[in-house]
């Protein structure tokens, strides 16, 4: 495939101008999400309202594509309740993997500009990080790495 | 920015044709994603010429046996050509005798070779051992955990913001505790060329060893560890146009024989019995197991390939590439060049303003560029300069200034796509 394609309108809008950007002054979960190997790091803090997702922000240090997939991420599971955030979360982590038909139905909707991840295996934590710390978020806890030995995406990428 | 000093570019042309030494890497005309490779990620490893293929591929058809134990005719040829290996790499860095270089897998394997045959022996509680801050994981990681279970101190060479060590710095941290130095020759992450030669004369006047992680500095210059006088140096043969899994540690005789064995096993052994065992010789001690021999013996044949072309114009070549594409990246808006020492290899490790390293590196691969992203596996260097990622662009002899210009042109690429 086409890298270029990865980095289309959508995904360059939402680095340059990420959604939800900042912090919440009142957060009912928060979880910071880490990629050792680039150093990038990512806060997410949200407020549920009962079971939905009431308001949502993220920030921190990432390249284009982990950015845009929480800017949109963050305006995609707002209002939603957690059952539903963590059934795009699975989507999401299956179709970034190339384990999801996107023929059969699924949630994603504008999500799926990210399909083209799963040719480019050394990015596909930088898309699925956000998602991750969503996750841990929404399970009260509050520090995530990709390269925890439970994290699907575990393996290292060699260094000199 | 820093452009490299007048009196380190060479003073002569290559003595050999670019195009002539290409033809002898088969890799270098692969196409990726339609586009002509552009292989700039020589700092992480170099690629292989065709005699070194070749010669791995008649030991694997003719010459293969295990060495030093058979009588048959296999058995003593490859023990031979091992043998005849490890004298090229003798004469390559210019050690003295042939028992002074040990093949490990690569040079973590012979840092780790130091420190628990040299370090868990000789060094204690309370002692200090000197690393400087532009060193590889591989040359911190197994001091900490020496110091950890030795109750030992690591003390740390800073760098100033071109990212060259703070040599006067270096003299204070000495004191009647520093056991041991470990440097590295050039910095994988910025190309700086440090002064270890006197740094290894003041360390040597109080009586201290120093270990040389010279990785870098192998594939790029003429490495003579008899002027350099190092008690330790330790490279690998995949940065040098040769095989992975294969590596040298060099040590000086005294040094090596007073230390005890790192691995225990076959072959680093003269008698076995369940009340005593008694080691071998060097090198044979540090050499536990089979070794890697077909690896070891395409060294030899890299270090040939190398030694053939000459280093001093190898280092002309590469001179020559990082001073142009130094000049080509500079008008671009918003690059900064991360690590500009007077005295540096070909590594240009950069970062580009509102662009992540990564989303650099993915585009270039794009246009059959090959770079690094990412922290280099040297954190306390990017701490220090205050970059999380750089990207860095590492160049070989058998690239060329046509290479240079496609990166740059792939750069101007990459910052459009973000403008």
């Amino acid at each position: 495939m086409n890298t270029k394609s990865l980095y289309q309108e959508v995904i360059l809008d939402h680095n340059k101008k990420p959604r939800n950007y900042g912090t919440l002054d009142k957060a009912s979960h928060q979880a910071v999400g880490h990629n050792p190997l680039c150093g990038d790091h990512l806060d997410i803090a949200l407020d549920l309202d009962g079971e939905r997702i009431d308001r949502i922000a993220f920030h921190g240090e990432s390249c284009a594509i982990c950015k845009a997939s929480a800017s949109m991420m963050t305006a995609v599971v707002k209002g939603k309740t957690r059952t539903d955030a963590e059934t795009l979360f699975q989507e999401f982590r299956d179709m970034a993997m190339g384990k999801l038909d996107l023929d059969s139905p699924h949630h994603l909707g504008r999500l799926t500009v990210f399909a083209g991840v799963r040719d480019l295996p050394t990015r596909v934590k930088c898309a699925i990080l956000p998602w991750h710390t969503l996750h841990a978020a929404l399970h009260s806890v509050t520090s995530i790495s990709t390269e925890s030995e439970d994290d699907p995406m575990h393996a290292a990428i060699g260094d000199a | 920015m820093k452009l490299i000093e007048t009196d380190l570019k060479p003073q002569f042309a290559p003595m050999f044709d670019v195009e002539d030494i290409r033809a002898d890497f088969p890799i270098l005309r692969l196409q990726v994603n339609g586009k002509p490779l552009v292989y700039l990620d020589n700092a992480a490893s170099s690629q292989m010429p065709q005699p070194v293929i070749d010669r791995l591929v008649r030991y694997q058809t003719t010459e293969h046996a295990n060495i030093n134990r058979g009588v048959h005719y296999l058995s003593e040829t490859a023990t031979a050509e091992y043998e005849e290996s490890r004298r090229k790499l003798q004469r390559f860095i210019n050690a003295s005798e042939d028992r002074e270089v040990i093949f490990t897998s690569g040079t973590t394997d012979s840092i780790n070779l130091v420190m628990h045959g040299y370090g868990r022996k000789f060094i204690g509680a309370g002692d200090e051992i000197i690393l400087t801050t532009l060193e590889h994981h591989s040359n911190i990681v197994p001091w900490q955990m020496l110091a950890e279970e030795k109750g030992a101190k690591i003390r740390v060479v800073p760098i100033n913001d071109a990212g060259e060590l703070l040599v006067d710095e270096y003299e204070k941290l000495f004191n009647e505790r520093t056991k041991f130095v470990g440097v590295l020759h050039v910095s994988n992450a910025l190309g700086t060329i440090n002064p270890i030669k006197s740094m290894i004369a003041f360390a040597h006047a109080r009586g201290v060893p120093v270990l040389i992680d010279g990785a870098q500095a192998v594939p790029h210059m003429k490495v003579d560890v008899q002027d350099l006088d190092c008690d330790f140096y330790a490279f690998s043969g995949h940065k040098l146009c040769g095989p992975t899994g294969i590596g040298v540690l060099y040590g000086k005789a005294e040094l090596l024989e007073r230390m005890q064995p790192f691995k225990g096993g076959g072959d680093m052994i003269l008698s076995v019995t369940f009340e005593k065992t008694t080691y071998n010789a060097i090198p044979h001690k540090f050499e536990a197991g089979t070794p890697p021999i077909a690896a070891a013996i395409g060294l030899g044949t890299a270090v040939d390939y190398l030694s053939a072309l000459g280093l001093d114009a190898i280092a002309a070549q590469e001179t020559e590439l990082l001073n142009y594409a130094t000049e080509q990246i500079g008008p671009l808006p918003g690059v900064h060049i991360i690590g500009t020492a007077a005295m540096k290899t070909a590594v240009l490790s950069f970062k580009v303003d509102g662009i992540h390293p990564h989303d650099i590196g993915t585009l270039l691969n794009q246009e059959g560029v090959a770079v690094r992203t990412g922290h280099h596996c040297v954190q306390p260097v990017m701490l220090r300069l205050k970059v999380p990622a750089t990207t860095r662009a590492s160049f070989a002899f058998y690239n060329t200034m046509a290479e240079v210009d496609t990166f740059i042109a792939g750069l101007r690429t990459v910052q459009k796509i973000f403008t």
